[in-house]
């Protein structure tokens, strides 16, 4: 198909507004997306016309609800290509998935001596859970160098693969620097030596296509909302081998078979993983996300961002005093960067004022920071609704920022 | 002058200002011009966390009434961070916890102080309302 922006843009409300008198420019997409009208009209027509308790009423709305969320379900399988429904877990977003994971997982197969892999790149959310979980199990956490670039040093992770590496889990692209690793090779060697591998996904999800059988991962997590999809809802991916070993997350309704006072039984996936009510509207406007995308398709995403980041590269460069912090090779359209003598607080207020949305921080990963030996950058992240005019209105922010702290 | 003449003061230096620009890069000026903590204050003991400012904050107390040094690492912080000070340094501890700031509001930068604003200024007047209410209480039981 044709790749209209404009068209593309006025499926998104959010981005037709004003911030201080300044077109709006939205560049804080790596934290989460504007919604399309589908996915918002979606929400609305669930609680209008359908909203009910599903997988229990004996009624119609019921029956159509249920329909709706495992349909969904299916959808989500053939998104991302996976063997079977039953290996998709609904979850609150990225940091359940990754919490589930490490948390189960580890009571089954991580014990005392034992090694969790994990890269320095990581979301604090695939640093934390683990954490957790090695210090319950009496296991180590080990941390996969990166270099000046931010890329993972491969031939320092193929060094550390050994027999006490129960499970690998590191990003498929970074939330900071927009580095995309090498995630095939990391499975592929992982797999070499039996160890299974999560990879989290959140930031591949909106920009690249995702194909987890081709990929062979063990575990894929990733969250609506960082793909136009809404706030609260998240998936996991399995393999069905995997889940269906490791224990139970969460008790409650939903993921039981029999229950007594003695002892419970559990239900089959998916629902294994699903205690309580879940999250239906979120997860059928997570459907109308899918099918945004779908709509313009992968490639044409691909190919339109990298137009972008080429474009923002470029003009960035120009810039005095500005150093960019992640320059890998292989990237999605992220720009971390810091001006030499202005804090990136300073830089963020500036930017707000002439109508630019970035962050300012460390971005949920400080040890990163630490490696690179500053307290946090800005962030600019792209997403496909972006436009060169709003990278000019961006550039002319930096240029001001230059002018206004000299 | 009290704290609200020194605020009306402000106001109507800030009245002056065409536009956002001309403001912050007063801003700006006043950051550079703050009168730098003592080095041997510029310690974890006087940070006041902000999750990316920095705010350090020093306070004596001498004949009645309070003196503040402060520092930032952000230019913007600085320069707010001196106009708190301009307000509330050398005042009695009454009259600071009596204070409501709002000169804030009406020079039009009340969003620097929201919560959700992570540049410890919102702890700073926290912080400093705290060391008031301390020299306060020590002063009464001197006193008493």
């Amino acid at each position: 198909m044709d790749f209209d922006i404009q068209k593309i843009r006025s499926q998104f409300p959010a981005l037709d507004q004003q911030i201080n008198k300044k077109p709006f420019v939205y560049f804080d997409n790596a934290a989460t997306t504007q919604k399309p009208k589908i996915v918002i009209k979606r929400l609305i027509d669930y609680y209008n016309n359908e909203n009910c308790n599903i997988h229990r009423g004996d009624y119609f709305l019921s029956r159509q609800a249920t329909e709706a969320y495992e349909n969904t379900r299916k959808t989500v399988q053939s998104f991302i290509n996976a063997h079977q429904s039953d290996e998709i877990i609904f979850t609150r977003g990225t940091t359940e998935s990754v919490n589930l994971v490490a948390s189960s997982f580890s009571k089954k197969f991580v014990n005392k001596g034992d090694e969790v892999l994990i890269s320095a790149m990581e979301h604090h959310s695939n640093i934390v859970p683990w954490q957790l979980a090695c210090k319950e199990r009496d296991a180590q956490l080990k941390v996969i160098p990166i270099n000046k670039n931010g890329e993972i040093i491969m031939e320092e992770y193929y060094k550390m693969l050994n027999e006490k590496t129960r499970i690998v889990a590191v990003t498929h692209v970074s939330n900071s620097m927009g580095t995309i690793n090498p995630v095939k090779q990391i499975i592929d060697a992982a797999h070499n030596k039996n160890i299974p591998v999560l990879i989290d996904g959140a930031q591949a999800m909106p920009h690249l296509e995702v194909n987890v059988s081709e990929l062979d991962c063990d575990f894929y997590c990733f969250s609506g909302h960082k793909m136009y999809g809404p706030m609260g809802v998240g998936v996991l991916y399995g393999k069905e081998e995997w889940l269906n070993q490791i224990p139970p997350y969460q008790g409650g309704g939903e993921m039981i078979n029999e229950v007594t006072f003695a002892k419970t039984t559990f239900n089959k996936l998916p629902f294994k993983f699903e205690a309580g009510t879940p999250n239906v509207a979120d997860v059928l406007g997570l459907e109308k996300a899918l099918t945004f995308i779908s709509s313009i398709g992968y490639k044409n995403i691909q190919k339109y961002e990298k137009e972008l980041l080429q474009y923002t590269n470029r003009q960035i460069k120009n810039i005095d005093k500005i150093k960019l912090i992640g320059t890998a090779g292989k990237k999605t359209a992220v720009f971390s960067f810091l001006f030499d003598d202005i804090h990136p607080y300073d830089t963020g207020v500036i930017l707000d004022k002439m109508g630019v949305a970035v962050r300012t921080g460390h971005h949920c990963t400080q040890p990163l920071m630490d490696f690179f030996e500053i307290p946090g950058t800005v962030r600019a992240s792209l997403a496909v609704y972006n436009t060169k005019e709003e990278i000019d209105q961006f550039i002319d922010g930096l240029k001001m920022v230059r002018k206004m702290f000299v | 002058m009290s704290i609200k003449e020194v605020e009306s003061q402000v106001i109507s230096e800030f009245e002056m200002f065409d536009d956002w620009t001309d403001k912050y890069n007063y801003l700006i000026e006043l950051g550079k011009s703050i009168p730098a903590i003592d080095e041997k204050y510029k310690q974890p003991k006087y940070l006041i966390k902000g999750c990316q400012s920095q705010v350090w904050l020093h306070a004596s107390y001498q004949n009645g009434k309070i003196q503040f040094t402060a520092d930032s690492d952000a230019l913007i912080t600085k320069g707010i961070v001196s106009l708190l000070l301009r307000v509330l340094s050398d005042r009695t501890p009454d009259e600071i916890i009596n204070s409501d700031l709002n000169f804030i509001d009406k020079i039009g930068l009340k969003d620097h102080l929201s919560p959700t604003r992570a540049n410890g200024l919102t702890n700073m007047i926290k912080q400093i309302k705290l060391y008031a209410m301390a020299f306060k209480a020590k002063n009464q039981k001197n006193q008493g």
